[in-house]
């Protein structure tokens, strides 16, 4: 009798499989099922918050390609997300395109700025980066702000609704299952991006750059390119969020955005596609039930006083960046795979 | 005088008074980088907390303006002290990445709480200088912005000679240098980076009281801070008499934006540091003083 005692790989495409073993495919079908299901327990307001976390799933995804895998810090990453929002307002409002199309525009028109943003930013690295994407972030508040005659300054525009092929998705549950396929499909697209040839340059970008260039890394072709790409989600993200919003509006792309998202990406661990969904789902999630929970308390014992505003699940954001990067620098994945090599190797220590 | 060159001195002296600052901001990024190598995001909400503190210690609890001062300037060393303690201490040696994040991180939670705790409401805070402006020449400057030059100017010079000459500055060069080496010749590293980010911190909420005599106060006060960025990379990162120079050319070169073309693009004046840290940024990373990032294989 063959006894497995683990899975042994022979060949290099069953190293980098995706599912690497049956039962990885199983608990993902499993998964899956779950998440199909989902709304059918959910209430409406449950649906719309995972509405919101499937969008930011998108953004953080495109910000650890950049952050976490190219290792380019940017904290103007709300500039893409902005642009790709009014991409949709403006567009949507001036030719009435399908809306597939116009989340695609939007995500390319993102791209491009990114591809002309990171050029000039070539030459720059850690904190010059970071202090020039945010300049570059800056820049673009202040466009949405005054260019009026664009965007409509303060008051925003509003925002055609969403259709597919004639299909109204018009209700929460709808949109939820358009989103769903699009974080199934930019996530898998991504976690190929970073398990070919060009993810493999962009970590080696990212740990060393020079010693990149010397192997035969083009630093230019492949920094660029994590600038596209990054944006590019971001102008997806920003697009549906339009969407989901029905109007735009230039406050809310803000420097908090950017942190936020970053703050999204360190929560749920740099360099990696789960990281950047499980922190997605996680900053989304936590400070919603948090709301709840103390809406809960204050109403059960009568308390008042105290308002659980978008300022308190700001300095929440705030207090989990710090924890983790002082406590948990990998992130939830990294716990994640603590507790799978504990069970898996339990009862033994090692 | 003719009045275009009238017009044109005062917005070089009111740019030299704000940009004087942005100096002094600047040079609490400029000490905690050349300890650290880490970029502050947070000094803004620091400068903002004192500012506050300040005005509360006068308007709610009838303190004289001398003594609400001093108490500032004691309570932000006490929090230097202890943000160096709890935060920053772990980050040391970490990447530039998580140092940067953290400073976001805690810019962030300090605006809300200091938003919660003090309201986000525009106050005026209140000054201890005389409204009566002075005239030189048919040019205008008010008491404030007069005192914000006289203070920067003179704190930057303490500084730059503190570094130089004393024991003290002189061990924390040493630290910030190269921590292993300084701690063999026997100097306490620890407690020279507490004392970084105490004198940073103190610098910081000075910079806020001058900064609060001449802006409305709210929650966006921090945001100034940020338009401190062009004044240090323009005089180099690490370079105290640039980030004043640096401070003083970014100051006049936004008033002048200002003063010419915001009757032609709205908004250009609050945009045009941002825009032109991106261009010095592009064409001079290191700045006019700053030391080159040499990188070593």
């Amino acid at each position: 009798m063959v006894v497995r005692s683990r899975t042994f790989v022979e060949t290099y495409q069953e190293d980098i499989a995706l599912f690497r073993t049956i039962w990885t495919k199983f608990w993902f079908a499993l998964l899956l099922i779950v998440i199909l299901l989902t709304p059918f327990i959910g209430d409406r307001y449950s649906i719309y918050i995972l509405n919101i976390s499937g969008i930011c799933i998108i953004g953080a995804i495109g910000l650890n390609i950049l952050i976490g895998y190219t290792g380019q810090i940017s904290i103007g990453h709300a500039a893409f997300i902005a642009i790709g929002a009014y991409t949709t307002a403006i567009v949507g409002n001036w030719i009435p395109l399908p809306s597939l199309c116009l989340i695609l525009l939007s995500g390319l028109i993102a791209g491009i700025t990114g591809v002309i943003i990171g050029i000039p930013c070539l030459r720059l690295r850690g904190l010059y980066l970071a202090m020039a994407t945010m300049s570059f972030g800056v820049i673009v508040e202040y466009i949405l702000f005054h260019w009026i005659g664009l965007t409509n300054g303060p008051m925003g525009l509003g925002i055609p609704p969403l259709s597919i092929m004639g299909f109204q998705l018009d209700n929460h549950t709808r949109f939820y299952y358009f989103i769903l396929a699009l974080v199934i499909i930019l996530a898998l697209g991504a976690k190929n991006l970073t398990r070919m040839k060009i993810g493999r340059a962009f970590v080696a970008i990212r740990d060393r750059d020079i010693a990149a260039s010397i192997i035969g890394v083009n630093l230019t072709y492949y920094k660029v390119l994590a600038f596209g790409v990054s944006s590019f989600y971001a102008g997806i993200c920003g697009s549906l969020l339009a969407y989901s919003m029905t109007h735009v509006n230039p406050e809310y792309f803000n420097l908090f955005l950017s942190v936020e998202f970053i703050g999204m990406i360190i929560v749920g661990g740099l360099g990696s596609i789960a990281g950047s969904i499980l922190g997605a789902l996680f900053m989304t999630i936590v400070p919603e039930s948090l709301k709840f929970f103390l809406g809960f308390i204050r109403d059960s014992f009568g308390l008042t006083g105290f308002e659980f505003t978008d300022q308190v699940r700001v300095a929440i954001y705030g207090a989990l960046i710090i924890l983790f990067l002082i406590f948990e620098p990998g992130g939830l994945f990294a716990i994640w795979q603590r507790i799978k090599k504990f069970f898996k190797m339990w009862p033994f220590s090692y | 005088m003719e009045s275009a060159l009238i017009y044109f001195l005062q917005l070089v002296v009111s740019g030299l008074s704000v940009g004087s600052i942005y100096a002094i901001i600047g040079i609490g990024y400029v000490i905690i980088y050349k300890s650290t190598k880490i970029l502050n995001f947070a000094h803004g909400e620091i400068m903002m907390i004192g500012a506050y503190l300040c005005m509360v210690l006068i308007s709610r609890f009838h303190f004289s303006f001398t003594a609400a001062f001093i108490v500032t300037l004691l309570f932000s060393a006490l929090m230097g002290i202890v943000l160096e303690r709890i935060i920053f201490r772990p980050m040391i040696g970490q990447p530039v990445f998580a140092g940067v994040m953290i400073t976001l991180g805690l810019s962030i939670l300090l605006r809300t709480s200091t938003g919660m705790v003090f309201g986000y409401g525009n106050e005026v805070f209140p000054s201890p200088f005389s409204e009566e402006p002075i005239v030189i020449n048919e040019i205008v400057i008010s008491h404030a912005h007069m005192w914000a030059i006289l203070v920067s100017c003179g704190v930057v010079c303490m500084l730059v000679m503190f570094f130089r000459y004393s024991n003290i500055g002189i061990s924390m060069r040493a630290a910030a240098e190269n921590q292993i080496n300084a701690f063999i010749i026997g100097i306490n590293v620890k407690r020279m980076f507490s004392l970084t980010w105490l004198i940073a911190a103190v610098t910081g909420s000075l910079a806020g009281v001058l900064l609060s005599n001449v802006h409305v106060m709210n929650t966006n006060l921090s945001m100034v801070a940020i338009k401190a960025f062009p004044a240090i990379v323009l005089g180099g990162l690490d370079s105290m008499g640039g980030a004043l120079l640096g401070g003083l050319v970014i100051g006049v070169v936004e008033n002048l934006v200002g003063g010419y073309l915001e009757v032609y693009i709205g908004g250009i004046k609050e945009i045009s540091v941002y825009i032109l840290l991106f261009v010095i940024l592009i064409i001079k990373p290191y700045g006019f003083f700053g030391t080159e990032e040499i990188e070593k294989v």
